[in-house]
């Protein structure tokens, strides 16, 4: 059996959930396990129904007034009884903030580790090998695990299609869990001074990183934005330098966006920044760095100083459009 | 109040990357080296949790080879009071769990308060170490914490900021002892002083040359590569970025068709 974990805020579904379901289905049809989804939660989890419509064998649900909001010390106690009684070969999730806080630690109190933020598989003969990215996306790195089962496998974002999820339906059981004691009491989820500016709606993007250097030559960015109508983002080190505010972030800690047109200005392609910008239309890099991972995944790249480039970019532009 | 602060020798972030040639791992011959990001940040924000409290001890913990103590001395010379160097000269072969153990072996009968480390390493990137290392210490632990309410420091409690998805944030109250994960811009790191780097030759660095142990559940690296491309991508300029520019330009005006 493969037990996916199912993730969700007072019963809304974490889509990106589904996603795991795929990998725990594609994974369990080449292995011949079948798959049991798990859902932690403070009551009978009006989520149950919804994916119960998936083709598992069962769902799960770990049920304990202590899981009605999410805290590591609940979700590793409920997931480890509900492992302990189901023994699966493989443990399934989706690489979330949510997973990263609480899965090693579930993992460890069964001696075992996590095996994180995989971008695919593949299968010889029933012995999977992982890979995942490593060195800030600059390597792959073919991973085995050792030792024997449950194994703990998280699936980045994008990995598997959540909508290649297979339907069918499932029967639904209620497991009255344990749980010791919080040693953490969580306050309300919240959003922080909310984002005066909407990326994901934005057709042509322009972001900047590390390599626009100086607060100073964002504007040579702007300047390029202005000429093609478009937004200016950022990777995370520039909004933690606070040269552009926090809503101009995109990554996984800030927004993702799927622009027609996203011009990278000296951003190296980190694997938090590109889960935010990977489905953008077109994808053009300018980087010093001919070995940065963000060329790997652009349409079009040039390797040189953006301080050469962006100004003659300004330039024919202008010229095109007249 | 004791606070320890996991820190990590990295590559440089910038560095030119060769694959070593039995393919599993980097050749770090000739990589300059540095201290892990977001360990630069726990450090950092134990140091303003100890000058807030006005008392307490500071202790820069890493693991690594000798060469890693470059760590240590930089995290003294900003103002820890003292450092522990596990001395592991294979540190890339050993796996999140082997690692975390060590660690906990190496810290347990310190006893601390609270311990830090920073969210992920930039190298192997397992982002489990700390969490795992909560777990063998038998403490809570809290990851990607954005800021610390170090007004609310008790001796029991501390309420932190954790980061979640998509600029979402929530605070928790945590019971001490505690391990946090500190994510990367939580607060302007500071620079060595004179003074500091002075001081710091004075101050102590334990050495533990832990025992191996065996563990049978590793993540073992069988091949590291380039990664492969998804995408073809258009190389243009060759080299030039302003011939470079210049042919993007046509391209989205003929292929992308945005102007």
């Amino acid at each position: 059996m493969i037990l996916v974990f199912i993730e969700h805020k007072d019963c809304v579904l974490n889509k990106i959930s589904l996603e795991a379901i795929t990998a725990a289905q594609t994974i369990g049809k080449e292995l011949g396990l079948g798959v049991g989804a798990v859902i932690p939660c403070g009551n009978d989890c009006n989520l149950a129904d919804e994916i119960s419509q998936y083709n598992l064998e069962k769902v799960i649900v770990a049920k304990n007034e202590k899981l009605s909001t999410y805290t590591p010390d609940g979700y590793t106690d409920a997931f480890e009884q509900i492992i302990k009684s189901e023994n699966p070969q493989f443990v399934i999730m989706a690489h979330t903030y949510q997973v990263r806080d609480f899965c090693p630690k579930l993992a460890a109190r069964f001696g075992k580790e996590m095996l994180g933020d995989v971008i695919r598989y593949s299968n010889d003969g029933g012995s999977l090998t992982f890979t995942r990215r490593i060195f800030l996306g600059k390597l792959d790195a073919d991973v085995k695990i050792e030792g024997d089962a449950p194994y703990f496998v998280t699936f980045q974002s994008g990995a598997f299609r959540g909508d290649n999820a297979e339907k069918g339906s499932a029967s639904v059981e209620t497991v009255d869990v344990e749980v010791g004691d919080l040693r953490m009491e969580p306050e309300e989820p919240f959003q922080e001074a909310k984002a005066s500016v909407d990326l994901t709606k934005s057709e042509v993007i322009i972001a900047v990183g590390r390599g626009i250097k100086s607060e100073e030559n964002i504007k040579i960015a702007e300047e390029l934005a202005e000429v093609l109508g478009a937004d200016i983002a950022a990777s995370r080190p520039i909004c933690d330098s606070e040269w552009l505010p926090i809503d101009r972030q995109i990554g996984s800690s800030g927004q993702t966006v799927a622009p027609k047109l996203y011009i990278a200005l000296g951003i190296s392609g980190a694997i938090q920044h590109i889960v935010g910008m990977k489905n953008a239309g077109t994808i053009v890099a300018i980087n010093k760095d001919a070995e940065a991972p963000i060329f790997d995944i652009a349409d079009y790249g040039i390797v040189g100083d953006l301080f050469d480039a962006v100004p003659v970019l300004v330039e024919e532009i202008n010229k095109a459009k007249s | 109040m004791k606070i320890i602060v996991l820190m990590k020798q990295v590559a440089n972030k910038d560095a030119v990357l060769r694959i070593r040639g039995d393919e599993q791992w980097i050749d770090e011959s000739d990589v300059s080296q540095q201290t892990n990001e977001s360990d630069g940040y726990a450090l950092e924000e134990a140091l303003r949790m100890k000058e807030a409290k006005g008392e307490g001890e500071v202790i820069v913990c890493t693991l690594g080879k000798a060469s890693a103590k470059t760590v240590i001395k930089d995290g003294l010379a900003r103002g820890a009071d003292r450092g522990i160097h596990i001395i592991v000269e294979n540190e890339n072969e050993l796996s999140p769990y082997e690692i975390a153990k060590t660690i906990a072996d190496a810290i347990r009968d310190e006893n601390a308060d609270l311990v830090f480390t920073g969210l992920q390493s930039d190298d192997a990137s397992y982002g489990q170490t700390g969490v795992i290392l909560a777990e063998l210490l038998d403490i809570p632990h809290g990851t990607i914490v954005i800021e610390v309410d170090r007004e609310s420091l008790s001796d029991n409690s501390l309420r932190i900021k954790r980061e979640l998805e998509s600029g979402w944030y929530q605070w928790f109250k945590y019971q001490l002892p505690a391990l946090l994960t500190i994510q990367s811009g939580i607060s302007q790191i500071r620079y060595a002083s004179l003074k500091g780097i002075m001081a710091a030759k004075r101050k102590e660095i334990k050495e533990i040359t832990p025992e191996a142990f065996d563990f049978d559940a590793s993540q073992d690296i069988k091949k590291v590569y380039l990664p492969l491309k998804t995408k073809q991508t258009q190389m243009l300029g060759n080299g030039d970025a302003k011939a470079g520019a210049t042919e993007l330009v046509e391209k989205l005006k003929s292929e992308v068709r945005v102007i």
